[in-house]
């Protein structure tokens, strides 16, 4: 394999065992992925988001306990994604026997490498958010999306394993999203022709997020048009999370700018590369993107998920005012969120989380509702207004979803039956 | 019987070992997340080869897509039998690679990754058989038809 890879000798020893059979592991994987990616060389990092803390099967577990033998510890602060099960709410998820106990397994093993046990796909929620500029090697394809575009700080797209091993040696690949070159729009997206009040319903911003992953794939790319900034309340941080993980999933972006709201794109000239591919898109394109998050017409209704990614306080704020004293859910709808332990608590603390769970709902943390068994068997028709909820769960769970927006998904959960304003999108 | 290749494509070793298997080409990226079973199907509802099977298959596609749990995704495919024997991709996917080397790492199973450019790429067709060399000691890999 043609390489122009240089190691320093630190990261030599590492690769030859000096620092361990842990160390050497880890580095052996991550050579491999700078040589495939023809790296020059390794960077340091600060810090890390570990992924494979959900149980996919025995590869991830015989990975990790693997590390654990050989005495592997990370070297930087590195939070943990979601797990398979909700350590705190135990009976909540009803899988079968080999995910309780492999997944349980799992998370231990990632305790035991030094993790800190956030088990949340949204860390930047829960206190880890790397400064601008900063080197990082972040798993989970939303918390890549995000750390990137809304934070500013640097990591390719990584997966289980990579994410470990990153960890571990400190060190990732210099490619990628870590290049200055690699971060420059090459293609832009103008929504300036549509009516803006279209971008003030929650499940523009999902259709958004499947416009950009479809258009972009795993390119950059800059996005134009959008109205207001992060402090108005046009463009909110919930808003741009929602997006960045239905273009994640709806194609591969690790990347992407809004013009004159994410942190290194205040003009498009700053961030746009030379023959940038451009786009005009139109209300029919966002309505289009929109009705592909939901698979069924019917008014039937059986369950309500939110927080995919994980619920924020600030969501938990705008639930709750939706909520108000009014009416409980019906009794038929099982309304879910899901959400991190540390957000929990704080919406516990401001009195947003009694609200919601006065009124019939019920929290799921350290995992998510699409992941894990936790939705009845029975249960075919959920509304969400996530789009990446909306974009896997049919895939993963075998039910039909309906996107709405955040007072959609309420005012549906107190009728029993599909609630949607239609008046916009006419 | 002797089996006459007469073309060979050259392109770039994302993970090294050899693989001789029927081509699945798919017209778009598939997540291994999300997007694939157990079993090697395809069980994403909005791709275009929804349920294909890619076990024991050569698998060509554009790229990656969606979610970073697919390394995991592959290296099980990989342990289980149920995987592809090869990728082959015009725009390699790190993501994938990770699950490749994981796999060599674990459980001694090499699984190659080739990156082909636009021309030879389009030679590919569903459904022929291809021979893919992409040992560790040769500078490109050879996919031969």
């Amino acid at each position: 394999m043609s390489t122009t890879l240089t190691l320093t000798s630190e990261e030599q020893a590492m690769l030859d065992g000096e620092h361990g059979p842990a160390v050497a592991m880890c580095m052996r994987i991550i050579v491999g992925v700078a040589r495939a990616n023809g790296a020059e060389k390794l960077i340091e990092i600060e810090s890390a988001h570990a992924d494979g803390t959900l149980y996919h099967g025995e590869a991830g577990l015989d990975f990790t306990e693997k590390l654990v033998d050989l005495g592997g510890k990370v070297k930087v602060k590195t939070t943990t994604n979601v797990g398979s099960l909700d350590l705190l709410h135990p009976n909540l998820v009803h899988g079968d026997e080999t995910l309780m106990s492999h997944g349980r397994r799992l998370m231990d093993a990632h305790i035991a490498l030094g993790c800190e046990p956030t088990w949340s796909c949204a860390p930047y929620q829960a206190g880890h958010r790397p400064a601008f500029g900063s080197h990082v090697a972040w798993a989970e394809s939303n918390a890549i999306a995000f750390v990137n575009s809304v934070l500013g700080a640097r990591s390719d797209r990584y997966g289980d394993f990579l994410d470990l091993s990153a960890a571990v040696t400190g060190r990732v690949p210099f490619g990628g999203l870590h290049h200055d070159a690699a971060r420059k729009a090459v293609l832009v997206l103008d929504f300036s022709e549509i009516d803006s009040r279209v971008f003030s319903e929650d499940a523009a911003w999902a259709a958004l997020g499947v416009i950009l992953g479809n258009r972009a794939g795993t390119r950059v790319a800059a996005m134009v048009g959008l109205p207001g900034d992060l402090s108005d309340g046009g463009v909110t941080e919930d808003r741009l999370k929602g997006m960045g993980a239905t273009s994640a999933s709806a194609g591969g972006v690790g990347l992407f700018h809004v013009v004159g709201v994410t942190p290194e794109a205040p003009t498009l000239e700053a961030i746009v590369a030379p023959n940038a591919e451009y786009l005009k898109m139109t209300t029919a394109d966002v309505r289009e993107a929109r009705d592909t998050l939901s698979t069924t017409s019917s008014e039937k209704l059986d369950a309500v998920s939110l927080g995919t990614p994980h619920f924020s306080v600030d969501e938990f704020r705008a639930l709750a005012e939706v909520i108000g004293d009014g009416p409980k859910f019906a009794e038929n709808i099982d309304f879910y969120i899901s959400t991190s332990r540390d957000v929990m608590a704080r919406s516990k603390d401001l009195g947003y989380l009694d609200v919601f769970l006065t009124a019939g709902g019920r929290v799921v943390t350290d995992t998510c509702t699409y992941v894990t068994p936790v939705l009845n068997r029975d249960v075919k028709n959920v509304m969400t207004n996530s789009g990446k909820w909306a974009w896997y769960a049919p895939g993963n769970l075998g039910i039909d979803t309906v996107l709405g927006s955040l007072s959609e998904c309420v005012a549906s959960a107190r009728a029993g039956k599909v609630v949607r304003d239609e008046s916009l999108w006419s | 019987m002797v089996v006459i290749m007469a073309k060979v494509l050259t392109g770039k070793i994302s993970h090294p070992g050899v693989a001789e298997g029927e081509v699945l080409l798919l017209t778009e990226p598939v997540s291994f997340w999300g997007g694939v079973d157990h079993h090697g199907e395809i069980i994403d509802v909005h791709h275009a080869q929804h349920k294909a099977k890619m076990t024991n298959k050569i698998l060509v596609m554009p790229s990656g897509r969606g979610s970073s749990s697919a390394t995991a995704v592959l290296a099980e495919l990989i342990r289980t039998g149920d995987g592809p024997l090869a990728i082959v991709m015009l725009q390699c996917d790190t993501i994938l690679v990770i699950g490749a080397l994981v796999s060599a790492e674990i459980y001694d199973i090499s699984l190659p990754i080739v990156e082909l450019e636009q021309a030879e790429y389009d030679q590919l067709t569903d459904g022929m058989r291809v021979s893919v060399d992409a040992r560790s000691d040769q500078e490109v890999a050879t996919i031969s038809f």
